[in-house]
């Protein structure tokens, strides 16, 4: 497509082209009308979640509907921090997301290693073995990992939010292709001179593989800020609930059907951190999701 | 050749391979393939999670047979299905011939559709729950402005999976968009050069071009899609209306089996659900496999 706009040619003028030129500035203003809805599209719910959280409780009931709160009030998110121990909840969110990717990466990354860098025997029986289970819906896994889970007196812990996360047979499949690309040449020099398997690993093979290590941690990270149904089942009380689930119980309380202020300063501050950090890192957000999809 | 190092023979090598593996492979054991073993053999057993468990053989799938909220688990997931898949895909499509173009401003559009992609489930659902709101709402107010009395939306049965299916398919029209600029980005230029060389049309080259060389691209996101939407959860769960008839019939597969797990206790019966969801699944993507040389062009053919 880009090739259109930006090569040039020899081409004969006719009626025809000329035909082309105004269809081409046609579709050119089309383009433009669409963009801007588009955006519009996408960032008014945001807009009306955060225009929604700064009015009072009479004022999100009334029609005309506005986008400006007029007057700004904070009152929504000082009753939040009545109703849910916010600091609570959102250190909960964000302990449960940062231990749990920095785990997945170290598990994942060390599984990877020896896949990638070692030969044994049974390596590429048990390497199967792991792609098999990326194909397994995480519902079938869900209810026997709630018994495991009680079993194991963890229900309501951190282990329960951190634990069955970190051995997702994703992590090792993607860390494994970055380590396959690089050469053996560094290792070999590093071996003669002594450095055992660990030292190669973590002072070449994980300094040389940032960028699938970035995108690991992106989506892990995502992965675990955004989760529901798993938190849902067993971490439902206060004291170890993410921001997910406590939203999720505010919106379904008593009062739920008219403290939508409540609920939209919930909304904003869960969503807040993840959208800022997305702003400053874009490309890598972007080049995250999509190798997540080659999974399937 | 392979090179001989210190360290890399016998048992000295497997204490290393053991180091490595150990912590991911017993991980794996624990929490993912004895799960999936459990799966299996919960769902020929009857258990409330107090009582031991007892084996009934094929019992809990004959009574799924006969389960009319199961069936209505189904058709709703399926009814979502049929509207979100042909509306992600297509509209997915035309975000990415959108955002391949050189036009000024494309970033600002991607850095825009792809904010939901980002935000969570939970997220989106309460946003556009807010926004589907019958009487405060901004989409029933909108449609006020047009002279039309908008529907009870997540209050009524009908309506509540339009409006699931607009809030899923706003969600998810970044992460389409972005699947297809991947292939589109992969489409060699010579195709392109040759076909201006004898005249064709913008829209002879989609048609002709784009398009046929997109069906890899395509093929690979209508599987994921379907594999996805199979396992919707988080807007079914939360997004109808507490009490109302919409939150009494509108049900997904998911949701079904959780509540058969932790609302009844029916750990069996609803293991038994989650094994067919994984065989339609499977079933489905298996079926798209065989089909794909009916419509996939790949470049080297």
């Amino acid at each position: 497509m880009r090739v259109s706009s930006t090569r040039t040619l020899p081409q004969v003028e006719t009626e025809g082209t000329q035909q082309r030129h105004a269809e081409r500035r046609f579709l050119r203003l089309l383009a433009y009308a669409t963009m801007i809805a588009l955006v519009l599209i996408m960032i008014l719910p945001f807009g009306w979640m955060l225009s929604t959280s700064l009015k009072t409780q009479q004022y999100i009931l009334r029609t005309p509907p506005e986008l400006i709160p007029n007057p700004l009030s904070f009152e929504s998110y000082t009753q939040l921090a009545e109703r849910i121990d916010m600091g609570r909840t959102f250190f909960n969110s964000v302990f449960v997301a940062v231990v749990g990717t920095a785990g997945q990466l170290l598990v994942s990354s060390m599984a990877a290693y020896a896949f990638a860098r070692m030969r044994w025997r049974g390596r590429n029986a048990i390497f199967l073995l792991y792609l098999a289970t990326m194909m397994v819906p995480s519902v079938v896994l869900v209810l026997p990992q709630f018994i495991i889970i009680r079993l194991f007196g963890w229900a309501n812990t951190y282990q329960a939010l951190i634990v069955p996360g970190l051995f997702n047979a994703f992590g090792t499949f993607l860390l494994r292709q970055s380590f396959l690309s690089l050469p053996r040449d560094f290792e070999e020099a590093a071996f003669i001179d002594g450095a055992n398997h660990f030292t190669i690993f973590w002072r070449i093979i994980l300094p040389l593989s940032l960028p699938a290590l970035a995108t690991l941690t992106i989506l892990s990270f995502m992965g675990s800020w955004n989760a529901y149904l798993w938190p849902l089942f067993v971490a439902r009380n206060q004291a170890v609930q993410t921001l997910p689930v406590a939203l999720g119980v505010l919106q379904a309380g008593p009062r739920a059907l008219t403290e939508w202020n409540l609920v939209m300063a919930g909304a904003g501050i869960s969503v807040l951190p993840i959208l800022i950090v997305y702003l400053f890192a874009q490309k890598w957000f972007v080049q995250s999701v999509v190798s997540n999809g080659l999974k399937g | 050749m392979r090179v001989m190092v210190a360290g890399d023979t016998g048992w000295q090598k497997w204490k290393w391979v053991l180091f490595f593996i150990v912590p991911s492979l017993a991980g794996l054991l624990i929490f993912i393939l004895i799960p999936i073993l459990t799966s299996v053999w919960l769902s020929f057993q009857d258990w409330n999670l107090l009582s031991p468990p007892e084996f009934i053989g094929l019992a809990n799938f004959q009574e799924l047979v006969n389960d009319a909220s199961f069936w209505q688990a189904l058709q709703y997931t399926l009814g979502y299905i049929l509207l979100y898949l042909p509306a992600a895909f297509v509209l997915g499509l035309g975000l990415a011939l959108l955002l391949n173009q050189k036009l000024r401003g494309v970033v600002i559009v991607r850095t825009a559709t792809f904010l939901p992609v980002v935000a969570s489930w939970v997220v989106v659902s309460l946003i556009w729950k807010w926004i589907f709101n019958p009487q405060y709402g901004l989409i029933n107010y909108g449609l006020s402005l047009l002279g039309i009395s908008g529907p009870a939306w997540l209050f009524d049965a009908n309506t509540a999976l339009y409006a699931l299916v607009i809030t899923s398919v706003w969600k998810d029209l970044g992460y389409v968009a972005v699947l297809y600029l991947g292939g589109l980005q992969s489409i060699s230029p010579i195709y392109y050069e040759a076909s201006q060389i004898d005249g064709a049309s913008a829209w002879q080259r989609l048609w002709f071009i784009t398009l046929p060389l997109l069906t890899p691209t395509m093929f690979f996101i209508v599987i994921i899609l379907l594999i996805n939407s199979f396992q919707v959860f988080d807007q079914f769960w939360l997004m109808p209306m507490r009490d109302s008839a919409a939150d009494r019939q509108v049900e997904a597969i998911v949701t079904a089996v959780v509540k058969n797990a932790f609302s009844y206790n029916r750990m069996g019966y609803a293991s038994a659900m989650s094994m067919v969801l994984f065989a339609l699944i499977f079933i489905v993507t298996f079926v798209q496999l065989r089909l794909q040389n009916r419509w996939v062009h790949y470049e080297s053919e």
